[in-house]
């Protein structure tokens, strides 16, 4: 019954991040505009070697979605911010974890619809071949983004409570994001090479133990972080 | 289960911003079915008092218990019977009236129904499907109170409750007020003006430097020389 209740909790949050989100718009256009235009600036910085801009597309959209996922991930807590909304939710009784998952599941939307964009058009702009295994490299794609939201998510949480929250987000995320942004590209690297079942399957399994890692550790720490 | 009717215990608070001590030992009890106003020139640590018994705030030191749950230990127990209202509405803009009310309805595990009949009781029906950002803040503060409502709470605490709303506003608030103490509830309630407040307040307490410095009754005189001295 506690279970369903907080499940409920973290709908009703993730239903009004997406609906805030769907009514203003900006916030996804322009992070979503951010993520592509890196691509393009990689694109003139890699040259005109098709080669070259293949080997490097895995990493480009990678770090491309990351750097523009950061402005999403300071943004999730903005919306509390602004009217002082953070009192009135971390005030509603209950389970905080609820209102990580909620939080989570909005922000992995939100992310995720980001990549799909950053993904065909990165497939498009550095003419790279969708592999046979396109639903392993699915998988993967998937894997990374919920290491990197998860992450993302839960030090977002941890900074907005800071002043200099939008300097302190990426120092505190990303050297936590190395292993998660290392197996990501690895094994979208080897997909898109071709190789199916000997690097891309130690590099997805490595994801996938991080994934299980990183949410067990936040969905933990959680409390800690948001309450003052 | 704790069974109590003092509303409010508070012992000995204390509660510093690095090294400045806003609360210097503050000792306050509301008992069931009490409206007190809390008084006090600006940054005399009035909000600070009202977040620690909200527990959005620990003390440094000393102990405050709400219907006899500890706000440190007992938390969630608390949050749960308390219905905080501070000067920032805590809204949505890019949601409607109703929607604001129906996450909140989902929040606190309350049926949307509910959320519609809060609605009503402030007369915000006709906006109900406008987003917040169009209202004025006196229509966010009905919101608000609407929210209050959703709660059902046990203990009121109201930070300047009165700011922006205009007549009908303020006649709302003190019903609101008056309807909760009615079915055992208390209220604290920060106010800078006895005014609109004085209908509904049993009695007043102020707050000087942190702390509480003589307990009163309703005293415009009091309110008068707080504001004077607060220019």
């Amino acid at each position: 019954m506690t279970w369903r209740r907080e499940w409920r909790r973290a709908r009703a949050i993730a239903w009004k991040d997406l609906t805030a989100e769907r009514r203003s718009k900006a916030g996804f256009n322009s992070v979503t505009a951010l993520a592509v235009t890196m691509l393009v600036l990689f694109g003139f910085a890699l040259g005109p070697d098709t080669q070259g801009m293949r080997d490097a597309a895995p990493g480009v959209i990678w770090l491309s979605v990351l750097f523009a996922g950061v402005l999403a991930f300071n943004r999730s807590y903005q919306i509390e911010l602004d009217g002082g909304s953070l009192d009135q939710l971390i005030l509603y009784p209950g389970m905080r974890r609820s209102i990580f998952a909620g939080k989570l599941m909005a922000n992995l939307a939100f992310v995720g619809l980001m990549l799909a964009i950053v993904v065909v058009t990165g497939i498009v702009l550095f003419q790279v071949k969708v592999p046979r295994a396109w639903p392993a490299l699915l998988a993967v794609l998937a894997g990374g983004t919920v290491g990197f939201v998860t992450l993302g998510t839960f030090y977002a949480a941890m900074a907005s409570r800071s002043r200099a929250r939008e300097v302190l987000l990426p120092l505190l995320l990303f050297p936590m994001l190395v292993p998660v942004l290392l197996s990501a590209m690895e094994a979208t690297k080897a997909l898109l090479g071709g190789n199916l079942m000997n690097d891309a399957g130690a590099w997805a399994r490595l994801l996938a133990v991080f994934d299980v890692i990183f949410l067990a550790a936040t969905f933990l720490a959680f409390e800690a972080v948001i309450e003052v | 289960m704790v069974a109590t009717n003092v509303a409010i215990d508070a012992e000995d608070v204390a509660r510093r911003f690095d090294t400045t001590w806003v609360l210097r030992g503050i000792n306050l009890r509301l008992d069931a079915g009490e409206v007190v106003g809390l008084l006090g020139a600006n940054g005399t640590g009035k909000s600070t008092l009202l977040r620690i018994v909200a527990t959005l705030l620990r003390p440094h030191a000393g102990r405050v218990t709400v219907f006899g749950h500890d706000i440190v230990g007992a938390a969630d127990e608390v949050r749960s019977i308390v219905g905080y209202m501070a000067h920032a509405p805590g809204l949505y803009g890019d949601l409607t009236a109703r929607e604001n009310l129906r996450f909140a309805a989902s929040m606190l595990d309350r049926d949307a129904r509910e959320a519609d009949d809060a609605l009503a009781r402030v007369g915000l029906t006709v906006a109900a499907n406008e987003t917040v950002r169009t209202f004025s803040s006196g229509m966010q503060r009905r919101l608000a109170i609407a929210r209050l409502l959703l709660g059902r709470p046990r203990l009121l605490l109201l930070d300047e409750p009165y700011s922006n709303l205009d007549t009908d506003g303020i006649a709302l608030m003190n019903s609101v007020i008056e309807e909760r103490v009615a079915e055992g509830a208390a209220a604290l309630v920060v106010v800078h003006e006895l005014g609109p407040a004085a209908p509904v307040l049993d009695r007043t307490e102020t707050l000087v430097d942190g702390r509480i410095v003589d307990p009163g009754t309703s005293d415009e005189n009091t309110v008068i020389s707080l504001v004077a001295n607060d220019r």
